[in-house]
């Protein structure tokens, strides 16, 4: 038969691993920024990607209305904690409708929807930018983002303090 | 790869005239023993490159099986040849749909040594199966107070159904433990047959996870002297080992068609036909039924009470040609050859420093599944790196089977799993890649 089925995209040197495992990535990974549980969150809201088994908890101290400061844990593989590093550094201070959108962004961004550009708050997040040639990943880069926003969503419904959901990926 | 079927060769293949399941080569060489090598030409998907080139090296097979093209050719002569809707119509392809559907179920009959064909239930799936034997079964006949055992080793398909039969009657779910060899606590089952308020017990034959092999024929004993009925989920057994559902002393067996070589859409529920007689329907519509009026039915006899509507007829002929394909192979030659492979990985993966293999070691205890963690790497990085560097499939997350993750402490294991086609070079290849998967993590 022949040499990958025709019309689909061959990976070659276009999409190895090296661009998904960016050096900058491994950095996160191994040392991820802010993470740790925060006494007393307002916001504490679990995520769960059950099809890859990426589980993240991101809380949220909030002080005069911002996110005074964000901290997440998990346990996940190597995009997903890097993306969730990223993502307390990209909201962290922000006002939580800020917060929100930035978190919007980044998913759109993610999955093509809008031109990919490093959020000015953290370049780093430029090395998540080939993640989004390989589909199946692209929903371990957005899981603390979505869990944030689900977050920041339950804590305006006024549901405060232990409130914690699961956020399913599966169909995100 | 000796023998790379080309496209055109395919196209030959397909189009060609009806050819016998029985096939011109041999899968059993000089020694009798089964040569994957061989057995591959009848796959042609596995002789395909991935990924920019790579070999494919497909070790998901308890995910799904592939299909040899004598399954595929039975489908397709199906659609070409016989179709037609089956026990309704006068005409000469309804009664060769008709004739295709029920000797299918002859030949399951036979494999798994069922007493008489009405035994053999075709349903969508082995989910669809075991559904049916909570419904048919447990809502007739299980009351409030009642107890059904299941285990931490199951897939969500043998616990979900129990649930929900439960929450509807008013019944307790009780889980048997596991042994930290990651076999079935067999004193903690009989603490809780003693309770004597058991109906139902429903295991596992094989977990699809550990690959533990539950001594099922020991456990019916148990479970039958204790008055409860047992229905064994069979999908991880049925594709790879000699199956006898009198010696197991199985009241119920489930599994499904595409894990042993046939197609998706298609099930079996086996059912002891006295059991069978006494349940309810559990879907209702077209061809189940004896006598409608606009405000009552009756029933057919089993299986035909259990088949609603217009079932997976061209499936059958898969099925068919699937038993005939794995019946001329033989089921001890496939244990025989996954017990190797087990042994020969096993052997490797446990030399490799920082990677934890779960359930049993002893390939006696054990079929062709491999769960496994390494270092602190994430399952879904192994399995996606082994994909798009080295062509290999295995599958990575919490296999449907969350209680035994719980218990196992993981989020996520990786799994490779064999079948009659893998070969021992496909081993090496999964090896070197997961060393070369540790060089890039720890490089970092």
């Amino acid at each position: 038969m022949a040499d990958d089925v025709p019309g689909t995209k061959s990976h070659h040197e276009e999409s190895s691993l090296d661009q998904l495992y960016r050096d900058v990535i491994f950095e996160h990974y191994r040392r991820p920024h802010n993470k740790g549980v925060i006494e007393g969150a307002e916001i504490v809201t679990k995520g769960n990607n059950p099809v890859c088994g990426d589980r993240v908890t991101v809380y949220g101290k909030i002080k005069d209305g911002k996110l005074d400061e964000v901290r997440f844990e998990g346990k996940a593989c190597a995009i997903c904690m890097a993306s969730s590093s990223m993502m307390t550094e990209a909201v962290q201070g922000k006002s939580l409708s800020d917060a929100g959108a930035v978190a919007d962004r980044f998913k759109a961004m993610m999955r093509n929807e809008v031109p990919f550009e490093p959020l000015p708050e953290v370049p780093d997040i430029e090395a998540l930018e080939g993640v989004r040639k390989f589909s199946v990943r692209v929903k371990c880069a957005t899981l603390a983002w979505t869990t944030l926003k689900n977050g920041i969503l339950e804590y305006q419904a006024g549901r405060r303090g232990e409130s914690s959901t699961e956020v399913s990926c599966t169909t995100d | 790869m000796s023998s790379r079927t080309t496209a055109n060769e395919l196209k030959t293949v397909i189009s060609a005239p009806v050819e016998s399941a029985e096939g011109s080569h041999c899968h059993l060489c000089a020694q009798c023993h089964l040569d994957a090598e061989c057995v591959r030409r009848d796959f042609p998907i596995l002789h395909q490159k991935v990924n920019g080139g790579k070999q494919l090296v497909y070790l998901d097979s308890a995910a799904t099986s592939q299909k040899p093209r004598q399954v595929i050719e039975a489908m397709t002569r199906y659609y070409e040849f016989s179709n037609a809707n089956v026990h309704r119509g006068l005409h000469v392809l309804a009664e060769r749909a008709t004739e295709i559907y029920e000797s299918a179920r002859g030949k399951v009959e036979k494999f798994i040594n069922a007493e008489r064909p009405e035994e053999i239930v075709w349903t969508k799936n082995a989910s669809e199966a075991l559904n049916l034997v909570a419904h048919g079964y447990g809502r007739k006949f299980l009351k409030a107070g009642d107890e059904i055992l299941v285990s931490h080793m199951e897939h969500h398909s043998n616990l979900v159904p129990w649930h929900l039969l439960a929450k509807d009657k008013g019944c307790l779910v009780k889980g048997v433990k596991l042994k930290p060899d990651g076999t079935l606590d067999l004193e903690h089952l009989d603490q809780l047959l003693a309770s004597g308020k058991v109906k139902i017990v429903a295991l596992t034959h094989v977990s699809n996870v550990l690959g533990t092999i539950n001594p099922i024929a020991k456990i019916s004993t148990k479970v039958h002297a204790a008055g409860a009925v047992f229905v064994v989920d069979g999908c991880q057994s049925a594709p790879h080992l000699p199956v006898d559902v009198r010696t197991l002393g199985a009241d119920f067996y489930a599994f499904s068609g595409h894990k042993m070589c046939g197609p998706t859409g298609i099930g079996v529920l086996y059912g002891r036909y006295e059991l069978l007689d006494n349940m309810d329907p559990f879907l209702g519509g077209g061809e189940m039924i004896e006598e409608v009026r606009v405000d009552s039915s009756t029933y057919k006899e089993p299986p035909l009470r259990f088949e609603a509507g217009t079932p997976p007829i061209a499936e059958t002929a898969g099925m068919a040609a699937a038993v005939d394909y794995l019946s001329r192979i033989g089921m001890n030659e496939i244990r025989t050859h996954e017990k190797e492979l087990l042994r020969y990985a096993l052997e490797k993966m446990t030399k490799i420093k920082g990677l934890k293999v779960h359930g049993p070691l002893d390939v006696e205890l054990r079929s062709g599944v491999i769960s496994f963690e390494f270092d602190d790497i994430h399952a879904h990085d192994i399995a996606h790196s082994l994909d798009v560097d080295h062509g290999v499939a295995v599958r990575a997350g919490h296999h449907c089977a969350q209680p035994l993750m719980e218990w196992l402490d993981a989020a996520s294991t990786a799994r490779l799993s064999v079948y009659m086609y893998t070969t021992k070079a496909e081993i090496d290849v999964l090896v070197e890649g997961l060393k070369k998967i540790r060089e890039r993590f720890q490089a970092a």
